[in-house]
């Protein structure tokens, strides 16, 4: 695979929010303003290029055994930092992503890219992936955010927009138009790619399909257990 | 008393951790198929949400903010969760093997729900006592429960339905969770008005 489409692959063949669905809940959660999107997007992306970094690097000296929870205490070391960094510097972001922020420890994204890329690929690709995975969520959000914040609230980025502001359909910003919005976006993907559109989360998908012990008990155990892994 | 019942009514029925707040969508989404699953999984939740709280409130005010480790508290929560979960499924499977063969299958699961790791931090936040935490974690877990029947009842009905292509699979299930999460509003103020 060439460097540019390890790049690219993230922001629509393989965008892990619409193709691959990991990380939904963030991507309800904060997509009803497109400065938080932006923000959100950025800290998941900051956390995923520094943990892809480190994972790859240490990718022969993490144990196989224990390495999920290695790639956990990583994650959340990177998630403190964002907080941190977000609490000193960006306070009014701090406040709006709330709890959500933390909760970039349990986004599966990230878990998932460690496991599906970072622990088999050289750290620059690592890194590349990272940055296009995290291009991907960021756009993903962002779009999202943007149609439920000028049809919802009427405003974009804060700034009023003439008549839309009188007239928003004020259940988008709310969680139902979440749903509906982020499912009316996952089947335009899916027309655009003219693929069919992701039946259920088996264990291929999954993050942890590699190492998943009860992939071979197949039946319904299984995917309860693939559709948990990639909770986010 | 009264107080506890409203932080009840309120973590079931008005802040509703999936239907309201986006935690523990993934589950949500994966395990809704049948009913012996989600409510397996929901138990399992229910289960471990008030467990984690138990354990990991006692660190936070006696470990964390006494010795000025507020920064900690991410990396100490999810390691605190991930260990108790296992300890958890070892005692069970010693002590209460009728238990562990009803939850088993899920409890390794839970670590990543985000629901279970949000529930510790959200007590925390809202600066809740002891018990105050206890309750509330025990209300989201039963709010978890309920969204999950309810929402195993729709989707058994959306099987026989046949949406426009592009919108088969999950992109109807997120619509129907959609209208779901509407008659959730149904409830809005209702526990303001009850206990005022």
């Amino acid at each position: 695979m060439s460097k540019l489409t390890t790049l690219t692959k993230g922001i629509i063949k393989e965008n892990p929010v619409l193709v691959i669905v990991l990380g939904t809940c963030p991507t309800l959660a904060v997509s009803t303003q497109a400065s938080n999107a932006i923000g959100m997007g950025i800290a998941a992306t900051f956390v995923l290029i520094c943990s892809n970094l480190v994972i790859s690097l240490l990718r022969n000296i993490i144990p196989d055994k224990v390495r999920i929870p290695c790639y956990v205490v990583l994650i959340a070391g990177f998630v403190s930092l964002v907080q941190l960094l977000l609490e000193a510097y960006a306070y009014s972001l701090y406040e709006a992503l709330g709890i959500y922020l933390p909760l970039i420890v349990v986004n599966c994204i990230i878990l998932g890219r460690a496991e599906m890329f970072a622990n088999k690929n050289k750290p620059l690709d690592s890194v590349l992936d990272g940055i296009g995975m995290g291009l991907g969520f960021t756009l993903t959000l962002f779009v999202m955010a943007s149609i439920r914040e000028i049809l919802g609230s009427g405003t974009f980025f804060g700034a009023k927009i003439p008549w839309l502001s009188s007239n928003g359909i004020s259940v988008l910003t709310m969680a139902p138009g979440g749903f509906i919005v982020f499912g009316a976006l996952m089947a335009l993907v899916n027309r655009i790619l003219r693929k069919k559109p992701p039946k259920d989360r088996d264990c291929e998908s999954c993050a942890l399909a590699g190492s998943c012990s009860s992939k071979s008990g197949a039946s319904s155990s299984s995917a309860a257990h693939c559709a948990e892994v990639k909770n986010g | 008393m009264v107080k506890f019942v409203s932080i009840i009514l309120a973590a079931v029925l008005v802040n509703n951790y999936v239907l309201r707040q986006f935690l523990g969508i993934c589950p949500f989404l994966g395990v809704s198929k049948d009913l012996k699953n989600a409510t397996g999984m929901s138990i399992a939740v229910v289960f471990v949400m008030v467990i984690a709280t138990a354990v990991t409130y006692p660190i936070q005010k006696a470990l964390l903010e006494a010795h000025n480790l507020g920064y900690l508290q991410t990396i100490v929560f999810i390691l605190v969760i991930a260990a108790l979960v296992q300890f958890v499924e070892i005692a069970l499977k010693k002590f209460v093997p009728a238990l562990y063969r009803a939850l088993g299958v899920y409890l390794p699961l839970i670590t990543t729900n985000c629901a279970v790791l949000g529930v510790t931090i959200a007590n925390i936040d809202a600066k809740y006592t002891y018990a105050e935490s206890l309750v509330n974690a025990l209300g989201s877990g039963l709010g978890f429960f309920l969204a999950m029947v309810i929402f195993t009842g729709v989707r058994s009905k959306l099987e026989n339905s046949r949406p426009p292509k592009a919108f088969e699979g999950l992109p109807i299930t997120l619509v129907a969770a959609g209208i779901v999460s509407l008659a959730f509003f149904g409830f809005g103020g209702i526990v303001e008005n009850l206990f005022k």
